[in-house]
């Protein structure tokens, strides 16, 4: 993985700390020109990673990408699925078995019923599997050599101790589509004692690590040392608090951990951008 | 350890139990649903005893708290159930259709000393919990005028009818979002005991309301406004967020951000004039993390108030009957 990586809350208004940025930044990049814009300056200063959601507008950019083969021919996409919002809107409409009739693609809980409610565990596997080609249908014929398992999906199996589903998709990942899993998650070490008792060694994780210790489930601590004497590969995200910490003190912080293969950040400006990679390569230097 | 269980498995339910799960302090003993493929899937992945009747549940699996998600009508009769039981309950917002049902259960629950606690998560958020702090210590003068707003892109296009849009089972804007904004002014500054006048209409839905817009009055005489609206798509989720005006300074908060102006003496760590925190500063760190430190924190203080014997104050049966009260105040001044 890159050492720099970039990411995509600030095009679709995810922002932590302030409801009025938000706003600002769903005006900005109301068009997907803006959003391929800004891609650009940050592939110009060498980000040539991509980390974003599955959401509907991506479709765009990846039509965007594959239509200039030639300009984007060293960018790479790792896409981080689901899009939960949209399932979890769909949950509230429609209600959790409304909502696979309406996700799964083909007429799956159809002649689930049908069969006489066989349900054993490879019927609910091959339907997590149809879901997980869905979101990956818009990423196709662009290259994307890690695909991530959103954290509020990662999470709440962790916490109904639903182990084997984490397995399952890191297996079909690298079988269906020749490329690593990836997890987020906010609560690194945890996921990782569990993904270690499955037989899941080096891992590739990424979660909130920053000087705040915002978002670092269990205590700051606990993924200082986790970090330090565990094998994983380690992805920073929320290193600058959302924007509430000092970007030099933030990136000089996550800088001098050990064991961070890739730092995850977002920005809006050319300038922004060119300052964080900038800082991101001073402190790698010292 | 606590026996744990709970009812009901959807939306709030799952992300409950998933809290739980990862709780070391709860030893969780059943789980019930109606729903086939949540109870066979939780059966068939995790190691939780499920059921899909909550009175064998209850025989079978002993629980001494249990965590009620199921819609909002059937509160009363199963939380009813439990405490009679003497099990400690923590049921969903908002509370119970009828104040006399919430009366019932606010007295059942205090003649058996029972743990009560209702879902109102906003009270475990880092930026009210300081806005509490500073109402209480006066530092923004006597109160002339407070705004609680929500907005959030719920139903945006008319849709097909579920529960949450029959008014008699609980479902609106009223019901479900607003009663979030109810339950924070009542907690922050005092209980809503006089209502000028309403409006809560649909805009998509063809039951129930989808805005809420009232003037209030506190027990307190504080007078403000109320403004919800879960049909507004420029916001990606919901925002709930609540203004209020001293003569010596002016708060205005989300979830996430805490803007504050003091005219003159400030509490530590502020200056006069503006102030701007943050959640990442606010915070209370948890062990487990799923949809926000609020959903976590509310479920470990329900479970450490049951481990250590303790008596609950905060988001009770008896503040949650509160916020009912209000709801009715609003519906009923509706034009």
């Amino acid at each position: 993985m890159d050492r720099i990586l970039f990411g995509d809350n600030q095009f679709f208004a995810v922002n932590h700390i302030s409801d009025e940025k938000s706003r600002a930044q769903a005006m900005r990049f109301k068009d997907d020109k803006a959003i391929m814009k800004t891609l650009d300056y940050a592939i110009e200063l060498g980000v040539d990673t991509f980390m974003c959601t599955t959401h509907e507008r991506i479709a765009n950019i990846c039509e965007i990408v594959r239509n200039n083969p030639q300009k984007y021919k060293d960018f790479k996409i790792y896409p981080c699925m689901p899009y939960a919002h949209k399932y979890a809107n769909a949950v509230t409409e429609l209600g959790i078995l409304g909502t696979i009739k309406q996700y799964v693609p083909g007429n799956f809980v159809g002649s689930m019923f049908k069969g006489g409610m066989a349900f054993l565990s490879k019927d609910y596997f091959s339907m997590i599997e149809l879901l997980i080609d869905s979101e990956m249908k818009m990423f196709k014929g662009i290259n994307t050599p890690v695909i991530f398992l959103q954290n509020v999906i990662t999470d709440l199996l962790l916490g109904l101790g639903m182990k084997d589903i984490l397995v399952g998709y890191y297996n079909y990942i690298k079988k269906k589509y020749d490329a690593e899993a990836g997890f987020i998650t906010m609560n690194m070490p945890m996921l990782l004692d569990v993904l270690n008792s499955a037989g899941i060694e080096n891992p590739i994780i990424c979660s909130s690590i920053n000087k705040a210790g915002f978002r670092m489930s269990g205590g700051k601590e606990l993924y200082e040392e986790t970090l330090a004497n565990r094998k994983l590969r380690a992805i920073a995200m929320q290193v600058l608090g959302g924007g509430a910490i000092n970007p030099k003190e933030a990136l000089e912080y996550v800088c001098k951990l050990p064991n961070i293969e890739s730092i995850l950040f977002g920005a809006s400006s050319k300038g922004n951008i060119e300052d964080t990679v900038s800082t991101i390569h001073l402190f790698d230097q010292k | 350890m606590v026996r744990t269980a709970i009812i009901g498995a959807g939306k709030m339910g799952i992300s409950h139990l998933s809290i739980l799960g990862a709780n070391p302090k709860v030893n969780l003993v059943g789980v019930c649903d109606t729903s086939k493929i949540v109870t066979e899937m939780l059966t068939k992945y995790s190691s939780m005893p499920c059921f899909d009747d909550y009175k064998v549940m209850v025989e079978t699996a002993k629980p001494e708290a249990v965590v009620v998600s199921v819609p909002t009508k059937y509160h009363y009769e199963v939380s009813k159930y439990l405490l009679e039981r003497g099990i400690h309950v923590f049921v969903e917002k908002p509370f119970c259709l009828s104040l006399e049902q919430g009366k019932e259960l606010m007295d059942l629950a205090a003649k058996k000393n029972l743990v009560n606690q209702v879902g109102y998560h906003n009270k475990f958020v880092g930026t009210f919990q300081e806005v509490k702090r500073i109402l209480d210590g006066g530092f923004i003068g006597n109160i002339y005028h407070f705004e609680g707003e929500a907005y959030g892109p719920v139903v945006t296009k008319k849709k097909a009818d579920t529960w949450r849009s029959d008014p008699a089972e609980g479902g609106g804007c009223l019901m479900d979002y607003a009663s979030h904004v109810i339950d924070l002014i009542n907690y922050l500054l005092a209980p809503i005991t006089e209502c000028y006048g309403s409006i809560v209409k649909p805009v998509f839905s063809s039951k129930v309301d989808d805005v809420v817009f009232s003037l209030l009055k506190l027990s307190n005489d504080i007078t403000g406004l109320l403004s919800v609206n879960w049909s507004d798509d420029t916001y990606r989720k919901m925002s709930t967020s609540i203004t209020v005006i001293g003569d010596k300074g002016k708060i205005i908060s989300d979830a996430n951000e805490l803007k504050i102006y003091f005219k003159d003496k400030t509490p530590e760590g502020y200056s006069k004039g503006w102030n701007v925190k943050y959640i990442t500063d606010l915070t209370t760190e948890v062990d487990f993390y799923l949809r926000g430190e609020e959903y976590s924190l509310q479920m470990d203080h329900f479970i450490n108030t049951v481990d250590t014997k303790a008596t609950n104050s905060i988001n009770t049966f008896e503040s949650a009957y509160y916020t009912d009260r209000a709801i009715n105040l609003i519906k009923t001044n509706a034009r």
